[in-house]
């Protein structure tokens, strides 16, 4: 036992020394950011952040301090960033994603907090309604107007009856969108039809489970879908189910259209937000913010294979028309 | 490090050192490849959650996590034991089956606990910050399940439950129900698993579906670390052993989180979590060669 001891101390130091901090100067301002993993979206919504800083006279290497950790897909690792943030006292933590937001939010009612890329923040209690808070938190959400998906999921189908969706019912986000469907979709003369997909594999044998019963295959910004979505795009054109999707990259990937959130826009709203912080505003006083900016990409050949043709009008709309 | 960074990294230890005894139980005491825990950790985090925020009593909710968890552990058990399935297998099984089984439990995939009573909003002494008060309230706990533990392995039940583990065959010739002891085993493992899901998620703001991912890989990772800290046989001095082993655990990834500024990146962390680990398992080999050179 004793033997061992003297490494211990040893490697100790060594931890110690690996964690001096550089000295912070007096007017610089700080922004910690934390995500909950890696992932396209949400490395969009940081970078977004860091531009719109910029835009507001916070440069990096400037007169703003910038550290960004990511909790590598691990809850016990996210608590841990929260902890560290908070220890490190920044002028504003920067949450992306609903995990990462609840551990800093419930470790700390002082350090403001602003979080991001989060859909349903009064569900998962970061703020108790859309006013301001009037405490330390605010932030801006991506839930997508439902209605306006549906309409568009009527423009590409005019006569749908019967919508699928694919999702993995362990995302709260998802879980969201397909509650808020149950009740909209009979008011529109439609209905919903369920399929899960717990893990990304699951994901084609979710959407083959469909055939036959749907008319159109809607999914939400799902990471299992998104990560997968090739093997929806196989489902679709096999069995002649058009594909809508809520992000616009999906389109690129075969989806028909997709009325999205600009994840990088979102960041950089986020980040409008933050700057308004570090310029003396009480987050308490911000109301939660919706994203503001919606772009609508079609794509009418992988329409044409999945069996349906696109209007003009709505090609002609689109912010982007995939070839 | 912050005296935040270093009370989180302390607090969250002490959370997983109670998923390390659970761990070590099952794997050492027993020798049962356990990989329950990942779906027992968030399922003592579910049943807690969903009570507190429909109204229960925190201590009413913890205690029916720790119970939850129990009989988490006994299925598995039950499952090798009786239905004969490798021990292995039957742990993935309830492993899978628990994730469909605490989105039942929770409703949905997260449930939050941000504003709602919890041990440690009850426990926490006027005047003292949360960010002490926690570590402080996990610290009793901790000991006195390490403190229970030693003394339960010492019971005659509890040596029973360790000579399964080491010998079944001799055990059974000794009259001992080395499946009875497998099941009460597991159960106590798991219950100790389930405990620190509660305890997590009433820390951590809630409880949620991913919260459980890699907590077996936590759990031994610590049992090992603890285990090259300070080599014993003796439980007394194992079961410390593991405790002190997950808040290292938790130290080094802290330590990781503040390397970015020798260069690396948030996306090192994991590697540079593994490193240390690494070093902090091949330095007692090193000095122990060292020492029989000079000998």
């Amino acid at each position: 036992m004793q033997m061992n001891k003297l490494p211990w101390m040893s490697l100790g130091a060594l931890a110690l020394a690996l964690t001096a901090m550089a000295p912070a100067s007096a007017q610089e301002k700080s922004v910690a950011v934390t995500a909950i993993v890696e992932h396209p979206a949400l490395d969009s919504v940081r970078d977004g952040v860091q531009t719109a800083l910029k835009a507001a006279g916070f440069e990096v290497g400037k007169n703003l301090k910038w550290q960004y950790q990511s909790a590598q897909g691990n809850t016990g690792t996210a608590a841990q960033i929260a902890r560290k943030f908070i220890g490190d006292k920044p002028d504003a933590i920067v949450a992306i994603a609903t995990p990462s937001a609840q551990a800093v939010v419930a470790a700390t009612k002082s350090v403001p907090v602003v979080f991001s890329a989060v859909t349903d923040p009064v569900a998962a209690k970061l703020v108790a309604s859309w006013e301001p808070s009037k405490n330390n938190v605010t932030g801006v959400s991506d839930m997508l107007a439902l209605d306006k998906q549906m309409d568009l999921v009527k423009q590409v189908v005019p006569n749908a009856k019967r919508v699928g969706m694919v999702y993995n019912p362990g995302e709260a986000n998802s879980v969201v969108v397909v509650k808020e469907l149950e009740k909209l979709l009979p008011k529109l003369g439609m209905t919903l039809v369920e399929a899960a997909a717990p893990r990304s594999v699951d994901v084609s044998s979710a959407a083959r489970s469909l055939i036959g019963k749907v008319d159109v295959i809607y999914t939400n910004t799902d990471n299992n879908v998104v990560s997968a979505y090739e093997s929806l795009v196989k489902v679709g054109q096999d069995a002649k189910i058009p594909l809508v999707a809520s992000d616009t990259d999906s389109v690129k990937r075969g989806a028909i259209a997709a009325l999205g959130i600009n994840y990088r826009d979102l960041g950089e709203q986020t980040g409008r937000m933050v700057a308004r912080i570090l310029k003396g505003e009480k987050p308490g006083d911000i109301k939660p913010e919706l994203s503001t900016k919606m772009e609508l990409f079609v794509n009418p050949g992988a329409a044409e294979k999945q069996g349906v043709k696109l209007s003009d009008a709505l090609v002609k709309s689109a912010a982007q028309v995939i070839q | 490090m912050s005296l935040f960074s270093l009370l989180g990294a302390v607090e969250i230890g002490l959370i997983f050192s109670l998923v390390a005894l659970g761990v070590y139980i099952s794997f050492r005491l027993l020798r049962f490849p356990d990989l329950t825990v990942d779906g027992s950790f968030p399922l003592g985090g579910a049943v807690c959650a969903i009570l507190i925020s429909t109204g229960t009593n925190p201590w009413l909710a913890t205690l029916a996590a720790t119970a939850a968890g129990a009989v988490a552990g006994l299925v598995t058990g039950w499952l090798n034991v009786k239905l004969k399935i490798m021990d292995l297998l039957a742990s993935i099984l309830m492993m899978i089956a628990l994730y469909s089984i605490n989105l039942r439990v929770m409703g949905g995939p997260n449930v939050p606990l941000i504003n709602d009573p919890t041990l440690f909003t009850l426990l926490q002494p006027p005047g003292l910050d949360d960010y002490w008060a926690r570590p402080l309230i996990l610290l009793v706990v901790v000991i006195a399940a390490k403190l229970l533990l030693d003394w339960f392995f010492a019971t005659e039940r509890g040596l029973a439950i360790r000579s399964t583990g080491s010998n079944a065959r001799m055990a059974r010739a000794q009259g001992i129900n080395t499946g009875a002891m497998v099941l009460l085993g597991m159960a106590v493992s798991n219950a100790l698993v389930g405990l620190a899901g509660a305890l997590f998620a009433q820390t951590q703001g809630g409880s949620d579906i991913s919260m459980g991912i890699g907590t077996i890989v936590i759990g031994l990772a610590a049992v090992i670390v603890g285990e090259s800290i300070l080599p014993s046989r003796r439980i007394v001095y194992a079961t410390l052993a593991v405790i002190v082993g997950a808040i290292v655990y938790r130290f080094f990834i802290a330590a990781a989180l503040n390397s970015d500024f020798i260069g690396l990146k948030a996306q090192d962390l994991n590697l540079v979590t593994a490193l240390l680990v690494t070093v902090a398992l091949v330095i007692p080999q090193l000095k122990r060669k060292l020492a029989s050179r000079k000998a």
